[in-house]
């Protein structure tokens, strides 16, 4: 049950993850475009946050790993994703007030709106492995294991929401959908924990 | 070589050469940041296409002998779009291409002021080393993704009297150019008697979205289909159609020699709505053209 948890948690955070890097980039689009510049700008700063995020994840990891801060972890990206349905335009529009190229500006931008959910999926690979890991013989295996199925699952995102999700609905119902899912998935695994505990 | 490869050859061999008109040559190629470009040559026609030199979409085409003449339909009815109103005196083209249509806007309007956008530094190369394309004072070319373009011309209050959307390829579409609030952006930029032309898709699944993001944006518009679908909208009231009977009678001389016949034109023009009702309108929340075109 345990294992299942950590693994769902890895699962949802690795497709939320590029479902919301597609997604940034028709949302940096109408104000910025869709040149190379914005591309590149959007996958840099997700690049960043992540490596930022294991860093982070792994030294998180040394003090009292435990299955509710993983939940937590998890709800916290979610949860930080939320100012990107309230206050996308808001900000992009102060943006491109104070700059209208879209080098400089798409990255400001990305910056703003993703770094931090970003960073908070990134700090579920290693802090999982953690929790995966109970013999050092087999961390390899566990790593393994979490990237898995944390890529197959990004995967998964890109692919659903580049061909369906969009197709279906708007933007911000499709960024709803990613945050209501991450909570839910959360709310499990906290229960689950809670559970194994007792 | 394989027996099956070496019949091939000689069956090659035996043929008899394919007369030089119908040969077609590559003369440029290169990968642009955005796409494949060619150059390539049949005879008197020259093309820009992009993906493959063969089999790709054909952007722009020209006859050498002849530069000023539309060889697209498509092209004639973006220029139709003059009967609305014969003398812009500031235009925007979004879309190069080989730059046909700001080179026939610079020719036929010696006093406008055109700004041409094009994402795509080497399709403006393109344009001006193969297609005689040249930017000059009143013609001037700007590097930029179109929206970018739209939103800076907001910023500094710049209004044009005919906006050209042309930036469309045959199969692939900038989402963020084809949605209502983009629209009302273009919109915003155009003078009170301002006159916009868009290429569009006619055949495909994106048609009725398309229109029915058109008409979210401007109201009513003049749709002309062909093999092509240009729609002519307006800032205001759609100029009536006595006048673009009367425009296209002063324009008929500049227009003959290019190809363009007001007959051709005038007999498509319908403002009839022929997409149902309940479409659903393309925004920048929801804007799946490529899907839907694939249709």
């Amino acid at each position: 049950m345990r294992t299942f948890a950590i693994l769902a948690v890895s699962c949802w955070s690795g497709f939320v993850l590029m479902a919301l890097e597609l997604l940034s980039g028709r949302i940096l689009a109408p104000t910025f475009g869709s040149s190379i510049y914005v591309w590149g700008a959007v996958i840099t700063v997700f690049m960043v946050a992540l490596s930022v995020g294991y860093l982070l994840g792994g030294r998180l990891s040394l003090t009292t790993p435990r299955l509710p801060t993983l939940a937590g972890l998890h709800a916290a990206a979610g949860v930080l994703m939320l100012p990107v349905v309230a206050f996308a335009n808001p900000v992009l529009d102060n943006i491109f007030e104070y700059t209208s190229d879209p080098r400089a500006g798409s990255l400001i931008a990305s910056i703003i709106l993703f770094f931090l959910p970003a960073v908070a999926c990134g700090m579920i690979a290693p802090y999982a492995v953690r929790l995966l890991v109970q013999d050092p013989q087999a961390a390899g295996f566990y790593a393994g294991l979490q990237y898995f199925f944390s890529t197959a699952f990004s995967a998964a995102g890109t692919l659903l929401t580049s061909f369906y999700f969009v197709l279906i609905f708007e933007v911000n119902q499709i960024l709803y959908l990613l945050i209501g899912s991450i909570l839910a998935v959360a709310a499990i695994c906290y229960a689950i924990s809670r559970r194994s505990d007792t | 070589m394989t027996p099956r490869a070496l019949a091939v050859a000689l069956l090659c061999a035996l043929l008899p050469p394919l007369p030089a008109a119908a040969e077609l040559k590559t003369i440029h190629a290169e990968r642009s940041l955005y796409r494949n470009l060619f150059v390539t040559e049949d005879g008197d026609t020259r093309c820009l296409t992009f993906r493959k030199a063969n089999a790709g979409a054909r952007q722009t085409c020209i006859k050498k002998s002849d530069p000023e003449f539309l060889v697209f339909p498509y092209t004639r009815m973006m220029m139709g779009a003059l009967y609305l109103n014969p003398n812009p005196a500031r235009v925007l083209v979004i879309g190069l291409g080989g730059g046909t249509l700001p080179m026939t806007l610079r020719a036929l309007l010696p006093d406008a002021a055109i700004d041409a956008v094009e994402i795509d530094p080497a399709v403006v190369t393109a344009a001006r080393a193969y297609f005689g394309f040249k930017d000059d004072e009143k013609l001037k070319v700007f590097t930029e993704d179109g929206r970018v373009f739209v939103k800076k011309a907001i910023k500094t209050e710049s209004k044009y009297d005919l906006i050209m959307l042309d930036a469309f390829e045959d199969d692939y579409i900038p989402e963020h150019l084809l949605t209502r609030e983009y629209l009302e952006e273009v919109k915003r930029i155009l003078t009170p008697t301002g006159v916009v032309a868009a290429n569009t898709f006619s055949s495909s699944g994106l048609y009725p979205y398309e229109s029915a993001t058109y008409a979210a944006a401007f109201g009513g518009f003049y749709n002309l289909k062909s093999s092509n679908r240009v729609i002519w909208a307006q800032q205001g009231e759609l100029t009536p159609l006595v006048t673009v009977q009367q425009n296209a009678k002063t324009l008929e001389m500049p227009f003959e020699k290019r190809g363009i016949k007001a007959g051709f034109l005038l007999t498509m023009l319908s403002t009839a709505q022929d997409w149902p009702a309940s479409t659903r309108v393309l925004t920048d929340q929801y804007s799946p053209s490529n899907i839907l075109n694939a249709r």
